[in-house]
């Protein structure tokens, strides 16, 4: 068993980076990951990690900064949120589309304006179209966890990679988490295998593709990002024989005889697995489906929980303007119209700019989906909480 | 994507966009220069042959054969002037192209 530290997340994430001990870092500090980078730069500045640290002039730079680093063939990462995030959005997709496994580490934060640092999913939600992977941790233990395994998440998938955890509320948390050795850690990644040598090979980067081509491009890409959900059960699989820790694109909780499944992402999670307990010891089956894997959507995985259940309620801690519903609620409705028979669903969105989500809250959610399989569905499919009405 | 090199399905497309260069670069079959103003001339007698416009050209539009440069790819030259600019014995000249 693996030594247990108490650390903030952010630290706990600058300590994981450590551990990987990747060979670039390039980043730019925003709240509320400043620390990731801050404390990562203790370990560059104290010798204890071989990484070429680059400090730039704007997170646009930084994922830049990466990118060109990973094209050459080297190990890398950063950390970001929010408006850093959205700076980065260009390159993106030109770091997805070059096949480039970088690894990013996302403290997530609500999207100005009004300007807000707090937590919510609006900045991971924006960019779910840009090829990345996107991971999201519901606590310490989680983040770290998954820092580690984006390695050969992202470097057997030759794709990049985000792990993210909620802004403030567990990113400024200190807890308790079981942590490797470092180089157990190293074990577990492995040396970085550079799919081509740019001083060898002949190559042009980053090729022209106009309407001759570009469509097959993208079309192999989408091909290959399916195949990352295997990879991240996988590689989930293997990190749980190294740890006890097993992980796959989802957690269950409560679910098997479940009439009431609540879907949830992130920090909110624990709080909801909290009223799960409470609602089943008064007998009601109520019970939890977390979404580890935001993006490529886990389908198949996400079909198999709900397809039993009665009534699904799609928890949201972002929107879309004017679209049917928050980003999850969309996915998990375009999964479940594969089904003959629907549950009933529904979608709440809450906790925008980190306004706090409650155990009542979320027993109130509990009890709507109960009394919609009662036979009266619901008054609204698409609800705001936690909001002053 | 060069012509012979492009594969019969989307399935044998590479992964990624960084391709494998046979004899020309990916991209030399589209003609990519049709907003160029100046293009660049050389004066082959002035010409030492250091390399620097191939290395700095951003369109890998000088042509060089038998490690010799021996003038331009017009159809891939936007006409930035940047060999013209760091040419070290002023060999190239940028020439408007209206007449
Ligand atoms: S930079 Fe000037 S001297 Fe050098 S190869 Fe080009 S044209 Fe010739
Ligand atoms: S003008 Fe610009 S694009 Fe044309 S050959 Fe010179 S450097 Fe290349």
């Amino acid at each position: 068993m693996g030594k247990k530290i108490a650390m903030e997340t952010n630290q706990l994430a600058a300590f994981a980076m450590a551990q990987i001990d990747p060979d670039v870092v390039a980043a730019y500090p925003i709240t509320p990951s400043t620390e990731v980078v801050q404390e990562f730069s203790k370990y560059v500045a104290n010798g204890e990690v071989t990484t070429e640290f680059v400090p730039v002039e704007s997170e646009h730079s930084a994922i830049s900064a990466c990118l060109g680093a990973a094209t050459a063939g080297a190990r890398v990462m950063t950390a970001t949120a929010s408006q850093g995030l959205a700076l980065m959005n260009e390159i993106l997709h030109i770091a997805s589309s070059s096949r480039a496994p970088i690894s990013v580490v996302v403290a997530s934060r609500a999207l100005s304006g009004p300007i807000n640092i707090h937590g919510d999913h609006m900045d991971i939600s924006s960019i779910r179209d840009a090829g990345w992977i996107i991971m999201v941790a519901e606590d310490a233990q989680e983040a770290y966890d998954n820092i580690i395994q984006s390695i050969p998440i992202a470097e057997r998938a030759r794709f990049p990679i985000i792990t993210s955890y909620d802004g403030f509320i567990t990113s400024h948390a200190v807890e308790v988490a079981e942590v490797l050795e470092k180089e157990e850690v190293q074990k577990f990644i492995g040396p970085k295998k550079p799919d081509y040598s740019v001083f060898e090979d002949k190559l042009t980067i980053g090729v022209l593709a106009l309407q001759d081509s570009y469509i097959e491009f993208k079309r192999k890409q989408a091909e290959d990002y399916d195949k990352v959900v295997d990879i991240v059960k996988q590689v989930g699989k293997e990190y749980g024989d190294l740890t006890g820790r097993y992980y796959d694109t989802i957690e269950k909780y409560m679910t098997d005889d479940a009439e009431v499944i609540m879907v949830v992402m992130g920090s909110t999670a624990g709080t909801a697995k909290v009223v799960v307990d409470q609602m089943r010891a008064e007998g009601h089956k109520v019970g939890l489906l977390k979404i580890r894997l935001f993006r490529p959507v886990p389908k198949d995985d996400i079909i198999s929980v709900l397809r039993t259940a009665d009534a699904v309620m799609v928890m949201d801690r972002a929107f879309t303007y004017g679209g049917i519903g928050g980003p999850l609620f969309e996915e998990i409705s375009a999964a479940m119209n594969d089904l003959p028979c629907r549950p009933y669903m529904a979608n709440y969105i809450y906790g925008l700019g980190g306004r706090d989500i409650k155990p009542s809250h979320i027993r109130q959610v509990f009890e709507d989906g109960l009394k919609a399989v009662k036979g009266c569905g619901f008054d609204q499919q698409i609800k705001w909480i936690t909001v002053r009405e | 994507m060069a012509k012979e090199l492009m594969p019969k399905s989307w399935k044998e497309f590479p992964d990624g966009i960084h391709v494998e260069v046979k004899d020309q670069p990916q991209g030399f079959d589209y003609i990519t220069a049709g907003w160029r103003t100046f293009r660049p001339e050389v004066n082959l007698d002035k010409c030492v042959h250091c390399m620097i416009c191939w290395l700095v050209c951003p369109d890998n539009a000088v042509v060089v054969k038998d490690g010799k440069m021996t003038g331009f790819f017009y159809d891939h030259c936007k006409g930035c002037g940047v060999c013209a600019n760091e040419c070290p014995v002023k060999a190239i000249e940028m020439v408007p192209e209206v007449k």
